[in-house]
């Protein structure tokens, strides 16, 4: 008797328990956590024009992370994005310097994110390889080609234009920031309220019966890499912007921070759920919670043990949810 | 937006709850490249030792990894507190320009030590060296030179082919060998390359060992390649004829001092280095030095230190010799 009960309210959750029972919730519980804590670490944090300058050092990966959480919702992944980061940095660095202007040269990085997007798409779609391997593949050949073509030194002399996007701001807000929050807006529209979208779910949850169901799933996998190769590579112009000088090592380590954000956010590793939202508030609690520690000096082993501690509630929370949320 | 509103909430409760309590204290911050390396934490030590004279407030922050940007957030946040001096050992020449130049444009002063930022010298104040770098070639030379009687095949064991430092030293060692008459029976026969690698060092080190079995000296002026050399001669057995030399630290080198397979090496002090720096910081923020080149002050202990072309600033002019008799004083 009690089966059926349980059965039957398993299979119609109130409204309610829907829209507060989700992995973004514990996200957002987290963040407001992170910050009251924040604040009481150091009479420092409380700025709001500290935190957003500060957040701009996150940021990057941030932007980069929400099209990850698409590729992740699509049931892939793209360790590659750092890489992709570096290199058409580097590619864009060396446009300049070898003088051709600083339109083409933003455009010669940019395309050359795209490309390389393109080539993790094909690596996955038509030569079948599992994306993991793929671009941790990629990864590596990216960071090669940034190292051989950018050899030890930094390329810089950009333009001033060009260097301190996170200086400029509007009111308060850094332009990169802005940028980021558009880019959130656009695609959380994208992956929640279009036919695309509802595709990105279905192909992530099974993608077999999406072929059934007349889902061209390689094509869709393609656009999503490709989508990954060209916001990483904003996200790399952003970073050069920002440091005024582009090198081979840039944002080493990065892909393991997006990785991270979009885990934070409660998307699911194995694809087919997860938002942007989650993503968005996410990128938000590692901003509040490094910030808040390193203004507080907190020691940075400290920091990290606190990052891995939330990342595994984070990621047990976002499963239990998930799983009794199945019917 | 509602994440907005809950940062300005907080902000009001963080405004209404800690108004900054004023320090009248000078606080310096130092920020290694990263945590956990016994050298930093000498140059520590010095920055410690001479705040606690000074009356002045010293902290030291770092990230997990020395890669090229992971110090900013830490220079950002030490701004946010408002302290009055950054040093700090960079992990790159040109990353941090434009946070330094938003610290400096905040009164902060910006100290850069251990090694400079070339190309970026107007980023910051002053940079403390640990010693007149053109000394180290001829200095080596004559320490291997005293070991082995000026007389007797010689060697170098370096570390990358296009190492920059060590090949102006190497180059620095060459003209004194070929230049200064006391030298004129020292024949140096090759130079090995080990990469900074302890395996290919101690390769390289076996290689030097066999092809040249007269072999009366080796000259490694790198911390992994002297160690790797000291480990092969002590294996082989080949100490006192075979001298080994070079840059090393006290705690790599001690077992080999200890058991008398390596007489003497060189380096730094980057305890010295913190002290100074804290010296340094403390007399521009009160007045008594000005940061200028030509103009000098005095640390005790260091003596009178010249401010140098581009605001460098020496804290010695030779490489400390650790041997025997000093090398229990120091640890890193």
């Amino acid at each position: 008797m009690s089966a059926t009960e349980t059965f039957d309210a398993a299979k119609v959750r109130p409204l309610w328990h829907r829209i507060v029972v989700r992995p973004e919730t514990v996200t957002l519980l987290l963040l407001i956590i992170a910050i009251f804590v924040s604040a009481s670490l150091s009479p420092f944090f409380a700025d709001l024009r500290f935190v957003l300058e500060s957040a701009t050092f996150y940021i990057e990966f941030g932007i980069v992370a929400l099209m990850l959480t698409l590729v992740v919702v699509s049931g892939e992944i793209d360790l590659s994005v750092a890489a992709m980061m570096a290199l058409s940095a580097c590619l864009f660095g060396i446009a300049h310097r070898a003088g051709l202007g600083m339109p083409l040269a933003i455009i010669i990085g940019l395309g050359s994110g795209a490309l390389m997007g393109a080539l993790n798409g094909v690596l996955v779609t038509i030569f079948r390889l599992p994306s993991i391997i793929a671009t941790i593949g990629t990864m590596t050949l990216y960071r090669g080609i940034a190292q051989v073509i950018a050899g030890d030194r930094s390329v810089g002399g950009f333009p001033s234009w060009f260097v301190g996007i996170d200086f400029i701001a509007v009111g308060i807000v850094p332009v990169p920031v802005i940028i980021f929050t558009i880019l959130a807006i656009l695609l959380g529209i994208v992956l929640g309220g279009t036919l695309f979208g509802r595709q990105i779910y279905q192909t992530g949850t099974n993608p077999v019966a999406a072929r059934h169901a007349g889902i061209r799933v390689g094509r869709l996998k393609r656009i999503l890499f490709i989508a990954s190769g060209l916001t990483s590579a904003v996200a790399g112009l952003l970073m050069a912007s920002r440091l005024g000088v582009v090198r081979y090592d840039l944002a080493t380590g990065g892909e393991l921070q997006a990785v991270l954000i979009v885990m934070l956010g409660g998307t699911y590793i194995f694809g087919g759920r997860g938002t942007i939202a989650g993503t968005f508030l996410a990128l938000w609690l590692l901003i509040i919670i490094q910030t808040g520690m390193t203004v507080a000096n907190i020691a940075i082993d400290a920091q990290l043990t606190v990052l891995g501690l939330l990342l595994i509630l984070a990621i047990i929370s976002a499963n239990s949810i998930y799983a009794s949320g199945r019917r | 937006m509602r994440k907005l509103t809950l940062i300005a909430t907080a902000a009001a409760i963080g405004l209404m709850a800690g108004a900054a309590t004023a320090q009248d204290q000078v606080e310096i911050v130092y920020i290694p490249k990263n945590t956990g390396n016994p050298y930093f934490d000498s140059i520590i030590g010095g920055f410690a030792d001479a705040c606690a004279e000074l009356n002045c407030s010293f902290t030291t922050v770092a990230p997990a990894t020395a890669e090229a940007t992971s110090q900013i957030p830490f220079i950002t946040a030490q701004i946010q507190r408002g302290v009055d001096v950054i040093a700090i050992s960079p992990n790159s020449p040109d990353a941090l320009n434009q946070v330094f130049d938003r610290a400096r444009s905040r009164g902060i002063q910006v100290l850069i030590v251990n090694s400079d930022i070339p190309g970026s010298e107007a980023h910051r104040d002053a940079a403390i060296l640990p010693v007149d770098f053109t000394t180290i070639g001829p200095a080596q030379v004559e320490l291997l030179g005293s070991m082995i009687n000026y007389d007797g095949e010689i060697a170098i064991l370096s570390a990358t082919t296009d190492a920059p430092d060590q090949n102006v030293w190497i180059a620095d060692m060459q003209t004194v060998l070929e230049n200064d008459d006391a030298y004129a029976d020292m024949d140096l026969v090759t130079i090995a390359y080990g990469d900074d690698d302890p395996q290919k060092s101690t390769t390289e080190a076996e290689a030097l060992l066999a092809n040249y079995p007269d072999l009366a000296g080796i000259i490694s002026p790198t911390t992994v390649g002297v160690a790797a050399a000291a480990q092969v001669v002590e294996t082989a057995g080949r100490a006192p004829e075979l001298q080994v030399t070079g840059l090393g630290t006290p705690n790599q080198m001690r077992r080999f001092i200890e058991n008398e397979t390596v007489q003497a090496f060189q380096l730094w002090s980057p305890y010295n280095q913190g002290l100074l720096a804290a010296h340094f910081a403390m007399g521009v923020n009160d007045g008594s030095i000005t940061n200028e080149p030509g103009q000098t002050f005095d640390v005790p202990g260091l003596g009178t230190i010249t401010i140098g072309d581009d605001n460098v600033i020496l804290t010695q002019d030779q490489p400390t010799t650790f041997d025997a008799s000093n090398i229990d004083d120091f640890n890193f």
